[in-house]
């Protein structure tokens, strides 16, 4: 039990930003599920069952219309295709964990990938439980703020049209964190060129998978370039550093 | 509620498999004592930075450029939004307050200036 308070209590700080990014997105959008007909409850359970931000804001469009859970499924992969990528990023880190690695799997999300993948625990903390912690706290905290934003929901009075440019504002900011390392925006601007390029050419609805497609061609033949000169992670850092 | 409570709880663990998957299928596909070949471990350093950038896109991409003189094009609120965010981020460095600010501006935007 000791190992785990201490892994604990050296997590803790790391989820701050984490912790404070999600009351204000989670919260965000339990009040947009609730202005859409879906109650706390509803919530609450795909914030603990399928716990993938902004696919869940994508999914608020899926439950207002009519029932297709093909449609939805192909939509959770493209949207969250992303993590294939975290993933690999991950594959070192994650390895020989045991039965945590299953929820360190599970709870993988944008936020909990930049800081394990940019952190390493302090001597004398056990790495997996550091881990574990950091993805928990960060799920429990998503969870219990999209239940409180539904909650809220039924008495906040003012007009909240607007209010998920919130999740547009993530990914900026996210963006400018790493257009800060000169030696990530190459690969920033292709992955942006790509995207408007395939919404040319495929349309608003259905461009994700082809600029995925794109992405990697240009990727791999820009591979001689972007190879030898980049960290990874070390946005993620810089990102870390500021925020504490 | 447009669903059903069975179509909605179908609807979140059709969602959740979906998910979960994108999220193992690396750790399945190379599992633990196998070499990562060199290309993915490539990938796993670029991709990070290409997909943050598909994903702002992604956003916004149903902007408007048309009738940007008689105000009518949705790239002016979310531009001068957008710029908000970029000036706190500089200015404050504050990922929260980024986030906040350029909410708050654009929900007062288009519900006040460009309805």
């Amino acid at each position: 039990m000791e190992k785990q308070v201490k892994a604990l209590k050296a997590a803790l700080p790391h989820t701050i930003p984490v912790i404070t990014g999600f009351l204000c997105l989670g919260v965000a959008y339990g009040v947009l599920m609730s202005a859409n007909g879906y109650g706390a409850i509803w919530s609450f359970l795909m914030s603990l069952i399928a716990f993938c931000g902004s696919m869940q804001f994508v999914a608020i469009g899926l439950l207002c219309v009519s029932f297709d859970p093909v449609h939805a499924f192909i939509m959770a992969l493209m949207v969250n295709a992303r993590h294939l990528f975290y993933g690999l990023s991950l594959l070192k880190k994650y390895s020989g964990k045991g039965k945590l690695k299953f929820f360190l799997i599970y709870w993988l999300c944008d936020e909990t990938f930049s800081i394990n993948c940019s952190t390493t625990p302090p001597e004398g903390v056990d790495e997996g439980w550091f881990y574990f912690f950091i993805s928990l706290i960060n799920y429990l905290v998503w969870a219990f703020s999209s239940l409180l934003g539904g909650l809220l929901g039924n008495f906040i009075m003012f007009n909240t049209e607007g209010i998920d440019f919130a999740l547009t504002a993530l990914f900026v900011v996210i963006f400018l964190d790493g257009w800060k390392e000169q030696k990530n925006r190459i690969p920033a601007l292709i992955g942006v060129g790509c995207s408007i390029v395939s919404i040319m050419i495929f349309g608003t609805e259905n461009f994700i998978i082809p600029a995925m497609c794109m992405l990697l061609v240009v990727l791999t033949i820009g591979r001689g370039k972007l190879e030898g000169e980049k960290k990874a992670c070390i946005y993620l850092q810089k990102k870390q550093s500021l925020s504490s | 509620m447009y669903l059903s409570t069975k179509e909605t709880i179908l609807i979140i663990l059709v969602i959740a498999a979906g998910t979960f998957l994108t999220r193992s299928l690396p750790f399945i596909l190379f599992p633990e004592g196998k070499k990562v070949p060199k290309y993915i471990h490539y990938l796993g350093k670029v991709l990070p930075y290409a997909m943050i950038g598909l994903l702002v896109v992604y956003c916004l991409r149903n902007t408007t450029f048309s009738g940007i003189l008689t105000g009518k094009a949705s790239c002016i609120p979310t531009g001068i939004a957008i710029l908000c965010i970029i000036v706190l981020y500089k200015w404050k460095n504050n990922t929260l307050l980024s986030i906040a600010g350029g909410t708050a501006l654009y929900m007062v935007l288009i519900q006040v200036f460009f309805k």
